[in-house]
């Protein structure tokens, strides 16, 4: 496994997809407790991290001028 | 006048009814008569009691009488007003009652709304044996940026943000706004597509428009916007009008979605199914608590042990059957019907049979069995064959 990344930077696509290999090794049971238990904890970072995206999602809008200039909508 | 008439016959004096009627015949033989589509203004209109509608279409050097029969004119989405330009289409023929000839309509349609479609088919034709409508990429299953491109004002937009909103407030959404109606509508919306596909570079582009008539959306069947949806680097979807809107931009997109709104679903993941996917994984992460892992270990175990004992009374119970088959098959060799006939069996100590005299020494004990009942001997001596 790649170094894992400092989960508040994930997006949640990102958080999700490590979130389903992570169960699905849990559930293979191939590790040692060690490692099953990293993975767990990791697990339930992800889950929180996933639910707070969810929950504090809000629709950002922004408006694009004719010369490429970006600036939010009202 | 007089002296002609003696020189050329005179024709036979008709009525007026006969002439009338064989000028309608006469009209109405002709085929393209019976098939017409006329253009002219609307005057005169009226609609009467009966329900049937009476017009004249009419230019500026000529008049047309016009007439819709109320069972065709009830089905008309619209009643044309006087100062109109329309085209009707129906077949010539003559009220007798009047001497009038008139066009008996049954088709009714805004002026160059026939030379419109009929340019939309051919420029639909082109561009598809040009293999431009061939542009079908798959949607990204998670969009980050979504670009929509369309009139800042309308119904359409404010329809696509409530549906990403409501369904993917995970996205950012960047409108490239554009006048979508008017002369030249058609270069200002290929032009914010091509800008927003450069400066924001969006995953998605959701191009859409509300509802309207052919002319109403001119724009997105337009040739410089379908050449510039083909050029987007973004994917194009494409939501223009009601549902049975059809538009070149539609052709030239990635997808095609019936309405604004559909647009926005059909290229979004829904946040009420993400909810449900996260917490059916979160649980699914919970069976595998270590504690769990060593409970269930403990479990497995348990349920090996039992598994053992059955395999153990499976084996017990095998053996028995084995047991009594070979029975059975001593039985058939019947040992005991040979001893009725006065033969003995003997044995050793050892439970050995005894078959020579010399395995046994003298002062040895045998077990004799004889048909009934069994006899504990000693070997006083032993004589060999």
């Amino acid at each position: 496994m790649a170094k894992p990344k400092e989960i508040s930077s994930l997006t949640y696509d990102q958080a999700l997809e490590e979130l389903e290999s992570i169960v699905q090794q849990l559930e293979a049971e191939v590790g040692d407790l060690d490692t099953s238990l990293a993975l767990y904890e990791r697990g339930q970072a992800l889950t929180k991290h996933c639910g707070e995206l969810l929950e504090k999602a809000e629709l950002r809008v922004q408006q694009l001028s004719s010369d490429g200039e970006l600036s939010p909508l009202e | 006048m007089q002296q002609m008439g003696m020189f050329t016959p005179e024709p036979k004096t008709i009525t007026v009814t006969e002439l009338t009627r064989g000028l309608r015949r006469a009209i109405e033989s002709v085929d393209v008569f019976q098939n017409l589509w006329v253009q002219g203004e609307v005057s005169n209109f009226s609609r009467p009691q009966s329900g049937h509608w009476y017009f004249t279409l009419k230019d500026r050097d000529a008049a047309l009488p016009c007439v819709m029969w109320r069972s065709t004119a009830e089905l008309q989405a619209q009643i044309p007003k006087n100062g109109d330009s329309i085209e009707v289409h129906g077949g010539l023929s003559i009220y007798e009652a009047q001497g009038r000839y008139q066009l008996y309509v049954d088709e009714i349609r805004s002026a160059g709304a026939g030379t419109l479609y009929q340019k939309f088919i051919e420029l639909k034709n082109r561009l598809e044996a040009e293999g431009l409508f061939e542009r079908r990429r798959s949607l990204p299953a998670w969009p980050r940026r979504i670009g929509i491109v369309t009139s800042a004002t309308g119904a359409a937009l404010q329809d696509v943000l409530h549906t990403l909103e409501r369904r993917y407030p995970l996205a950012e959404v960047v409108l490239a706004p554009a006048q979508v109606q008017g002369p030249s509508a058609a270069m200002l919306v290929a032009d914010a597509l091509a800008t927003l596909d450069q400066f924001a570079q969006p995953d998605l582009i959701l191009l859409v428009r509300g509802g309207g008539s052919l002319e109403d959306l001119a724009a997105f069947n337009s040739e410089i916007l379908a050449r510039a949806i083909v050029r987007t680097r973004a994917i194009v979807v494409s939501g223009v009008g009601h549902e049975t809107d059809v538009t070149i931009a539609d052709f030239a997109a990635d997808l095609r979605a019936p309405t604004p709104t559909a647009a926005a679903e059909l290229s979004t993941p829904d946040v009420q199914e993400l909810r449900g996917q996260l917490a059916a994984l979160r649980s699914r992460l919970l069976r595998q608590t270590p504690v769990a892992k060593i409970n269930r270990a403990r479990q497995q175990l348990d349920e090996l042990s039992l598994r053992g004992g059955r395999a153990l009374a499976q084996r017990a119970r095998l053996q028995r059957a084995e047991l009594s088959s070979q029975t059975a098959r001593l039985e058939a060799l019947s040992p005991l019907a040979v001893l009725q006939r006065g033969y003995a069996v003997v044995r050793a100590a050892d439970g050995k049979l005894v078959r020579n005299a010399g395995e046994v020494a003298p002062g040895a004990r045998l077990d004799v069995r004889v048909q009934r009942g069994r006899l504990d001997v000693e070997v006083k001596e032993t004589k060999e064959d």
